[in-house]
């Protein structure tokens, strides 16, 4: 099955996506590719820098800043594919960043 | 089911008895449902990855059965001709449905990880009878996963192990049949969707998931233990004691298990007992302790003792299910209610109020203090429940409540509480008990000298 991971963190605490460009995933991203369960995935700059579109009667409207203005914020995501969502869980658990921040797992939709 | 049944080459002689009639049929296929229904889902689920086709395969071969045992007598093992129908049933509908059965066939290979143990428990194969065989086991812990909201787990092990209707959880759990019936709905599709692995977890993984398959097991249990139910609903007790066997088996090294086996155990040997010829609810300290069933309280004891034992040699805690046992185990050994040893109980439930604390067992924990310290004491900490208001609703709080102020005189208050917990009891032995001390506590003159009882 196929997964995105959504790294997730409280942009507020210090924890903040231009952190962990400047700190890696710890050599996350390294294993898990040498492992052969990860297929793609980012580092985002931060939320303060997304810029949310959406179409209503014709119109493009724009509003500055990320659509769910909560405290988490996506500040990376992976793609993976695995056996099913325990070895998931395990691989997100390894990731540095669920120890400082969040982690969504979500399956890709397989129609 | 129109076409017969073929017998799988296990079976044995012949397969039915002489015609019986509808009454006895009818019983032994509410019997079999009871023992039955977990069995097959369970294995119906790992032939078919697919939870909806499962249960309703099974409630088809119950059908069938309710309609062909009365006419051919019921089978010699109903258990394997309802999984034979079952099974067949299943085939007929993937045949049918071509685009489910592409969809089914990935789920069940998504149900496969290299974690599952090889050989004949592989999809598809037989099942033996130890743990990592037992496909009710490998249901229960997928059941209890974590990435399920915990409200669901117990939901769904009760609807699919148990064969709870929707309506009987909505039921147990205080909400409306349609927000059980989704809520059963979504945890499904959730299993299928996030690719929640059908399985026992391996090694690594048992302790967490331990917890909740305990905790759901109990319920289950408690479910069967319920006054009233009748032998079918009995039969759930011995279904999460079977179960607690096996788990306590797989996990030779975990002192809960144990635990929550003593625990059933003990609390089963009384069962006979809590109702009377009446119906009505009986007190423990009412409750005909020669009837107790010697031989469960003799192995709960020493399961417990063991279990004990080995905790304090590996230089662990007591966990909330050993100690709930040596609560169990204060009460099944005294040989009489004078002679309860009360102020024992009050002390392992501080003990438990810390390892646990919950409403509810800050609520028993009342009861103990009343006993063993005065229904004063006792009623100075259900008042703080019920400022506290975690357990409005709960029936047991305003009958706690009312056998105490009976117990202290303060009959008009007592008769009140009566009503309160009358007007939130569902179960008819509860009731007629409810219902008989309101009497006594409104009939004018009644001297009423008995400390009251958990049952």
């Amino acid at each position: 099955m196929r997964y995105v991971l959504m790294i997730c963190s409280d942009e507020t605490a210090g924890t903040d996506p231009e952190e962990a460009a400047t700190t890696g995933c710890g050599g996350w991203s390294q294993e898990m590719t040498e492992r052969g369960v990860v297929y793609g995935g980012a580092g985002l700059a931060p939320a303060a820098t997304a810029t949310t579109v959406k179409v209503r009667d014709g119109e493009v409207l724009l509003t500055d800043g990320p659509f769910a203005e909560t405290k988490d914020q996506i500040g990376g995501f992976s793609l993976i594919e695995c056996a099913g969502l325990d070895e998931a869980v395990e691989i997100a658990a390894r990731h540095p960043w669920a120890r400082l921040g969040q982690i969504e797992i979500r399956p890709v939709h397989e129609p | 089911m129109t076409r017969p049944v073929p017998r799988r080459a296990a079976d044995p002689g012949p397969a039915h008895r002489p015609p019986a009639n509808a009454d006895t049929a009818a019983a032994a296929a509410a019997a079999a449902f009871r023992t039955e229904w977990g069995q097959i889902v369970a294995t119906l689920i790992r032939m078919t990855g697919d939870w909806d086709l499962a249960e309703d395969c099974a409630q088809d071969a119950f059908t069938a059965a309710l309609r062909t045992w009365p006419r051919d007598g019921v089978p010699d093992r109903p258990g394997a001709w309802l999984t034979t129908t079952a099974r067949n049933r299943a085939v007929d509908r993937l045949r049918r449905d071509a685009a489910r059965a592409a969809r089914l066939r990935r789920a069940a290979l998504t149900a496969v990880t290299p974690d599952d143990p090889p050989g004949p428990d592989a999809p598809g194969g037989g099942a033996g009878e130890d743990g990592f065989g037992d496909d009710r086991l490998r249901l229960m812990f997928t059941c209890c996963h974590p990435a399920l909201a915990l409200d669901a787990r117990v939901a769904l092990t009760l609807r699919t192990l148990a064969g709870l209707t929707t309506a009987e959880i909505a039921r147990a759990f205080l909400v409306s049949e349609p927000a059980m019936s989704k809520r059963l709905t979504r945890a499904k599709h959730k299993i299928r969707a996030a690719g929640i692995p059908y399985r026992v977890p391996p090694p690594h993984l048992l302790p967490n998931r331990l917890g909740a398959v305990l905790a759901v097991l109990y319920l289950l249990f408690n479910e069967g233990y319920t006054p009233g139910g009748g032998p079918e609903r009995r039969g759930l007790s011995a279904e999460a004691i079977r179960l607690a066997r096996v788990l306590a088996a797989l996990m030779p090294a975990e002192p809960e298990p144990r635990g929550l086996l003593a625990l059933m155990l003990l609390h089963d040997a009384r069962a006979a007992t809590r109702v009377d010829a009446t119906g009505t609810l009986v007190t423990l300290e009412h409750q005909d302790r020669a009837r107790w069933d010697a031989a469960e309280i003799d192995e709960g004891t020493r399961i417990l003792d063991a279990a004990l034992h080995d905790a304090r040699a590996a230089g662990r805690r007591a966990g909330p299910y050993l100690v709930q046992a040596a609560i169990a185990a204060c009460h099944a050994t005294a040989p009489d209610a004078a002679s309860t040893d009360w102020p024992q109980i009050a002390a392992l439930y501080d003990v438990l109020a810390r390892l646990a604390p919950t409403p509810v067992v800050a609520l028993n924990r009342a009861v103990a203090v009343g006993m063993a310290h005065g229904p004063r004491a006792g009623l100075a900490l259900v008042e703080a429940l019920e400022r506290d208001g975690a357990l409005d609703g709960y029936p047991l709080l305003p009958a706690t409540r009312a056998d105490l102020l009976r117990r202290l005189g303060r009959r008009a208050e007592a008769a009140r509480a009566y009503r309160a917990a009358l007007d939130l009891t569902g179960g008819d032995a509860e009731r007629r008990y409810l219902a008989r001390r309101l009497a006594e506590t409104t009939a004018p003159d009644t001297a009423e000298p008995d400390p009251a009882g958990a049952g």
